[in-house]
């Protein structure tokens, strides 16, 4: 155990604790609390009933009490342990509370009430996960319809961003043309004009397309991203142009090249942008939030910010739905991570 | 072995069941170049050009070109049409009205009080949240540059919040903010009496200004990283060998061979804060009152939420941020063509 512990401790080189080194591990691990400390709280208390939600100072694993049914009522009553008048204690069900006294009964005989102060009974507890916060919203709610948008929208809008910024690229790499410098230049003035800034006019093309209320009002507006123009032009600039050449000579037509030549070499790229075009349209909100104004077309987003914004939040229901509307970002982090963090390292674009 | 020869035959089951999916896309492909190569004799490999091109364009030209420039006819214009050829022609009136203030310090004498606070608010978090970003992003990366144990795995910890919706984001923290969350379960532990976080105006700004930096810090630390890692070893080896201190190090090696890439880095920030709207709209939705209304949210709000709408002034509200964002793109632009240029004579 001690050489385990002398393990964990040794520093490179042999060297001793520098204060650098204990900042460096106070930082590290309150980052791992306050980054993930969150969410993993948000997941736990996503199985709770109601009752422990409301409750303070919360559990951290969900309980609930437990309850017994008892003849003679209809209702399943509550378990607790009560100290007893003579110092013993005892398993009842509670029947009712009167002020500070609670009614309560031996399960097993139903026919005579104990008289029990509030403060000498703890309830019996046991965990519980609420699963059906996870079913309900399945069930009752438009949930379903909300996720079959949300994934309808992300696969689409990715799949068109793909084959049309690939092009783009395509063109723009590989071939020599009048205004291709204006063509760069127009892409790039693009980055500039956020949504934030022309939301009111695309509002209006959106609607005079009758895109309104459509979910192609929400996919065409995203899909020709700059972003991913550059990426892969950037990598088409390295597939050298005597492979294109060896086609040409092959009587192979322009489209072949790009569609048997181009894109496969590209894979890399394209599987970078393809994921980071599934989180960005997967998280999208302003945007739909503009468009989508029937219930029936939210995508998982808005639905989850509209229930959350009302006056009653069920937080049950949108604890459980805002933990299935992480689980695909979830699953590209565990096992695509890596393409993300070097995508953005070599290109510095989000 | 073993281990190859499974990733082989995985290979080729999931090669197989690829080439059965691509039956039809080699088909729709095949039948897509017949037309195709008469385009090419036609037009030559230019004409390809366009064609390869106009996809992309046409979206770009319908979606952001189009309503850039309409913007500026928008703001030109009053009422509640929608339709630009049913709005009538008002000249500078919206922006005359955004700017009818009789002290600007103060919201509460202009004529649109909101939008100045919406401009006082965005102005105060760019300043908060960019510093700190900064702070806290640079702080993670110089640890993450560190010889460390499981490196990609503390990498990791950081850039998780990255990759979450902002609705998620939002609701995660209003979740820990409220009466029964987290927070004030911790600070019970302390022996302090639970605390209403989002109905005070000070730390539902502070909110918004922390949970922001939560997000989005694990984004600029591997930018910040990426900088770092290009700094060349042998600096530090020959430092290390004078015995210099810590603190010198950094303040004569690593901030100014790092400086260009932080400039990027800050004017990104900057840019990105202007535009704040997502986590805040789902985490305070601008209250309490107006104390973390932000521009964005202003324009949304005044140009399709609220019981009147006026897309004129939402127009001319999204010009003036577009202005802003625009001086601040070209400021990163020069300076990220400027730190490329110093690499390459590097």
């Amino acid at each position: 155990m001690s050489r385990a512990i002398e393990f964990v401790f040794r520093r490179r080189g042999g060297k001793g604790w520098h204060w650098t080194d204990i900042v460096t591990w106070v930082w590290l691990i309150v980052g791992l609390f306050v980054m993930f400390g969150p969410a993993v709280w948000l997941t736990a208390s996503s199985f709770k009933s109601p009752a422990a939600l409301a409750e303070f100072p919360p559990t951290i694993l969900p309980y609930v009490t437990q309850k017994v049914t008892v003849e003679g009522y209809d209702k399943p009553l509550d378990l607790y342990t009560a100290t007893l008048e003579d110092g013993s204690t005892a398993t009842l069900a509670e029947v009712r509370r009167i002020g500070t006294v609670s009614q309560m009964v031996y399960p097993e005989k139903p026919a005579e009430i104990v008289k029990v102060n509030i403060a000498k009974r703890t309830p019996v507890r046991q965990m519980s996960f609420a699963t059906e916060n996870y079913t309900e919203p399945f069930t009752h709610f438009d949930f379903v319809r909300y996720l079959w948008n949300s994934v309808f929208v992300t696969v689409t809008a990715t799949l068109i961003t793909l084959v049309v910024n690939s092009m783009a690229a395509f063109a723009l790499s590989k071939y020599e043309f009048r205004g291709r410098t204006f063509a760069m230049l127009l892409i790039l003035a693009t980055l500039m004009v956020p949504l934030s800034v022309i939301m009111v006019p695309l509002y209006s093309i959106v609607s005079a397309l009758g895109l309104f209320n459509n979910l192609w009002g929400v996919i065409l507006p995203t899909v020709a991203t700059p972003t991913g123009v550059f990426i892969l032009r950037q990598y088409m600039l390295t597939i050298p142009d005597e492979l294109l050449d060896a086609a040409r000579m092959d009587k192979a037509s322009e489209w072949q090249i790009y569609w048997r030549i181009i894109l496969p070499l590209t894979a890399p790229a394209l599987a970078v942008l393809a994921i980071f075009s599934v989180v960005w349209r997967w998280n999208d909100f302003l945007w739909p939030l503009i468009v989508l104004s029937r219930k029936e077309l939210y995508t998982l987003q808005v639905g989850l910010s509209i229930y959350s914004g009302e006056l009653n939040v069920q937080w049950h229901f949108i604890l459980a739905m805002t933990v299935v509307t992480m689980i695909p970002v979830v699953l590209v982090f565990l096992f695509l991570q890596r393409f993300i963090t070097t995508g953005i390292a070599g290109t510095g674009l989000k | 072995m073993a281990e190859i020869s499974r990733q082989t035959s995985q290979n080729r089951t999931g090669q197989s069941l690829g080439e059965i999916a691509m039956v039809p896309v080699r088909l729709a492909m095949g039948v897509i170049d017949a037309p195709l190569r008469w385009v090419q004799k036609k037009f030559g490999l230019g004409g390809m050009a366009v064609f390869f091109l106009l996809p992309n364009m046409l979206i770009f030209g319908i979606f952001v070109l189009l309503p850039f420039f309409i913007n500026f006819a928008y703001s030109m214009t009053g009422g509640t049409a929608l339709f630009l050829s049913d709005r009538t022609f008002v000249g500078a009136d919206q922006y005359s009205r955004l700017f009818d203030c009789s002290n600007y310090a103060n919201p509460n004498t202009c004529a649109e009080d909101t939008f100045w606070t919406a401009v006082g608010n965005t102005g105060w978090f760019v300043i908060l949240q960019v510093t700190l970003m900064i702070a806290v992003s640079l702080i993670t990366a110089l640890i993450l540059n560190r010889d460390l144990m499981a490196r990609s795995f503390w990498r990791a910890v950081f850039f998780f919040p990255v990759l979450l919706s902002p609705v998620v984001v939002g609701l995660i923290w209003k979740w820990i903010l409220q009466r029964q969350g987290l927070l004030n379960f911790g600070l019970f532990g302390f022996g302090f009496d639970p605390h209403v976080w989002l109905n005070d105006r000070n730390w539902a700004f502070a909110a918004t200004v922390g949970v922001s930096i939560w997000a989005h810090m694990g984004f600029y630390t591997l930018i910040i990283l990426a900088g770092l890692q290009a700094i060349p070893k042998d600096l530090y080896e020959a430092a290390e060998m004078d015995g210099t201190r810590a603190m010198r190090v950094f303040s004569r090696i690593t901030l100014p061979l790092l400086m260009p890439n932080l400039l990027v880095v800050i004017v990104l920030v900057l840019i990105r804060a202007v535009q704040i709207f997502d986590e805040v709209y789902v985490l305070t939705g601008g209250g309490p009152g107006t104390s973390t209304l932000f521009v964005t949210q202003y324009i949304y709000e005044t140009g399709f939420a609220a019981q009147l709408r006026n897309p004129g002034l939402a127009a001319a509200a999204s010009i003036l941020m577009g202005l802003v964002l625009v001086v601040l793109t070209l400021v990163q632009l020069g300076l990220s063509r400027s730190r490329d240029k110093k690499g390459a004579r590097k």
